[in-house]
């Protein structure tokens, strides 16, 4: 009864700006207990992927043993990855086609959100509008009559296929990102600037540009991981192992045969997985704010 | 532009320079020449093929072979087909169940971010984790995760003693549908708590002091004040999100192919299926024109359903 009571006095004052005053096993119990699980739920995959990885064959495939150590650490694994496969050469694609399809799309980007948000030519509005639709068309529906497109252009089982149609869905959420960066820039600016005798272009790239730099760092990273992550249009538009991206080629190519060799899976995956991570944890506000100001918008 | 113009066609240059200049100035004119590279992509990479999968949708066209009209051929056999009724099926079960857990659990998430916590920013960088790693790699984890011999949540529940055998995660129908949904879901939960968050963050806390004043319970404060003021963000999150889970493909590739027994197929992985590995882009093309209006009711439902009750809300405030 007075331990009811005692919850209820707690609970009027447990708000923002006054948690200080809620007790601590409460908060205990209510916050660290469950963000703990989400924590280790979410990021036991990855524990996973790590001790497997570097787990020899022996302890892998033993029962008895707990799998949640491992005894005898070693590289081999990675040793074979790395120089009795392809793999180099699957993530160089990988990088090579994330970094040239975002700079293709950037660029695209920065001149299309200028025009919209900027220029304001007749039938912008629509333009905005279609553009955010096109960020709805998902790739699912695309990459039938896209393998079509592709096969008749002659660019099937080639990078330059994917460098063309990962702006499909880069261009637009790009553009999206930008126009709202662009909004928040004065007109005054540009208007001073062209009373100055500037052209347009030059406002673009002297004025417009370095104030939208955190604009240019969010969609750039979200562009390079959104890439980076692509899998059906690089399943379906690649045949040949030394064209494929890190994603399909561990999908695809590291998967034969009856038995799976764990260890090489899971260390493909993990160095696949390691270049967007290290790119996040260095550029985190920038992604976020990346992925909320596209939703927020 | 043309100052360093010394040659005898100077003057001339200077001119038309001057007239470029001039139309440049036109911003309807700029405003199209700059939409240019973009609109090009975006019309014969993402418009065109859209009305070309809606065409071919229509034929028999195989791989290699072009095809003639056929008509409503393709669906009415889709419509007749156990495995294409099936895979309508699963798609909505995996959506309606992933976006359901997706939003409880994000929102959740969310609320635990927003309170006042050590390394904070850290944790937030943390929880984003599974959103940004490849989902065909991080599906390959769960793959290892779910193995019918290895898999280390049978090894614990067996040495808890709740289970004598190994589970087969992913060799009987429903188990296998679950442990996919599953795997959807602890990638998407990051990607609904950070968005969430983000929207927490813009409530005043002046609105939680003025509802503690008025002795508004926890529960009352969630209800009455973080779910209005959330309503808007949480329509297009989740709005997204659904369009992610409807559309999934990876996972379902990966983890299990749309097996056993075409068990986890989603029209989406079906109609790869049935296009690229068997030929049949017609068919295929057909498959995936058939989620455009599934696509579009869950889209409306949940955009226009979450944003009008945000408009009630604030209306009769």
């Amino acid at each position: 009864m007075i331990g009811s009571r005692a919850a209820t006095a707690a609970d009027v004052v447990d708000t923002a700006g006054m948690n200080y005053l809620a007790s601590l096993p409460r908060r205990l119990v209510t916050v660290y207990l469950p963000l703990v699980v989400f924590l280790i739920v979410l990021l036991f995959p990855f524990y996973w992927m790590v001790t497997t990885s570097v787990k020899p064959d022996a302890e892998l495939l033993d029962v008895k043993s707990n799998p949640f150590w491992v005894v005898h650490p070693t590289f081999a694994h990675f040793r074979h990855l790395l120089f009795e496969t392809q793999y180099p050469r699957w993530l160089w694609n990988t990088l090579l086609v994330s970094v040239v399809a975002t700079f293709l799309s950037l660029s695209c980007s920065v001149l299309a959100a200028y025009s919209i948000e900027r220029l304001r030519f007749r039938g912008s509005r629509y333009v905005g509008m279609a553009i955010f639709l096109a960020y709805l068309v998902p790739p699912s529906i695309l990459f039938i009559p896209l393998a079509d497109v592709v096969f008749q252009l002659g660019l099937f089982d080639t990078r330059l296929a994917l460098i063309l149609i990962y702006p499909t869905f880069l261009i637009p959420f790009c553009t999206w990102l930008l126009m709202g960066y662009f909004k928040t820039i004065p007109f005054e600016l540009e208007e001073c600037a062209l009373i100055d005798g500037a052209t347009r272009l030059q406002i673009l790239t002297r004025i417009v540009l370095p104030l939208a730099v955190p604009g240019l760092i969010s969609a750039g990273i979200f562009a390079f991981t959104l890439s980076w992550n692509e899998f059906i249009y690089a399943l379906t538009f690649i045949s040949s192992s030394e064209v494929k991206t890190a994603p399909v080629a561990v999908v695809t190519e590291l998967v034969s045969g009856d038995v799976y060799q764990w260890g090489a899976l899971m260390a493909g995956a993990l160095l696949g997985s390691l270049p967007v991570a290290i790119l996040y944890s260095f550029f985190v506000e920038y992604y976020v704010s990346g992925l909320t100001g596209a939703v927020k918008e | 532009m043309t100052a360093g113009a010394t040659t005898a066609g100077g003057p001339a240059r200077t001119g038309r320079a001057g007239r470029l200049n001039r139309a440049l100035d036109n911003r309807n004119l700029l405003g199209l020449l700059f939409m240019l590279p973009a609109a090009a992509l975006l019309l014969v990479f993402l418009t065109y093929p859209l009305g070309l999968g809606i065409w071919l949708g229509f034929t028999d066209t195989r791989i290699g072979r072009g095809g003639h009209w056929v008509g409503l051929a393709n669906y009415l056999y889709l419509a007749g087909d156990a495995v294409a009724r099936l895979s309508v099926f699963n798609t909505i079960v995996y959506t309606v169940v992933a976006s359901t857990f997706k939003f409880a659990l994000g929102l959740w998430l969310a609320l635990l971010l927003n309170e006042k916590l050590p390394f904070k920013s850290i944790l937030r960088a943390i929880v984003l984790l599974p959103f940004i790693v490849p989902t065909a790699l991080s599906a390959i984890a769960f793959w290892w995760i779910y193995d019918a011999q290895f898999s280390v949540i049978s090894w614990m529940l067996v040495r808890l003693g709740w289970i004598h055998q190994y589970i087969d995660f992913l060799g009987d129908p429903w188990l296998a549908r679950m442990s996919t949904i599953i795997a959807n879901i602890w990638r998407g939960v990051p990607f609904v708590a950070i968005c969430l968050l983000a929207g927490l963050q813009t409530i005043s806390p002046s609105y939680y002091e003025a509802a503690s004043l008025d002795g508004a319970s926890s529960w009352q404060k969630f209800r009455y004040v973080t779910m209005p003021l959330l309503t808007p963000i949480i329509a297009v999150v989740m709005t997204f999100s659904v369009l992610f889970t409807f559309t999934d493909f990876q996972l379902i590739y990966v983890l299990t192919r749309g097996g056993p027994a075409n068990a986890t197929h989603l029209m989406a992985t079906l109609s790869f299926q049935r296009a690229i590995p068997g030929g049949a882009l017609g068919e295929g093309a057909a498959l995936a024109v058939a989620m455009i209006p599934f696509l579009l009711a869950a889209i409306l439902f949940s955009y226009f359903g979450l944003q009008r009750r945000a408009w009630q809300q604030g209306a009769d405030s």
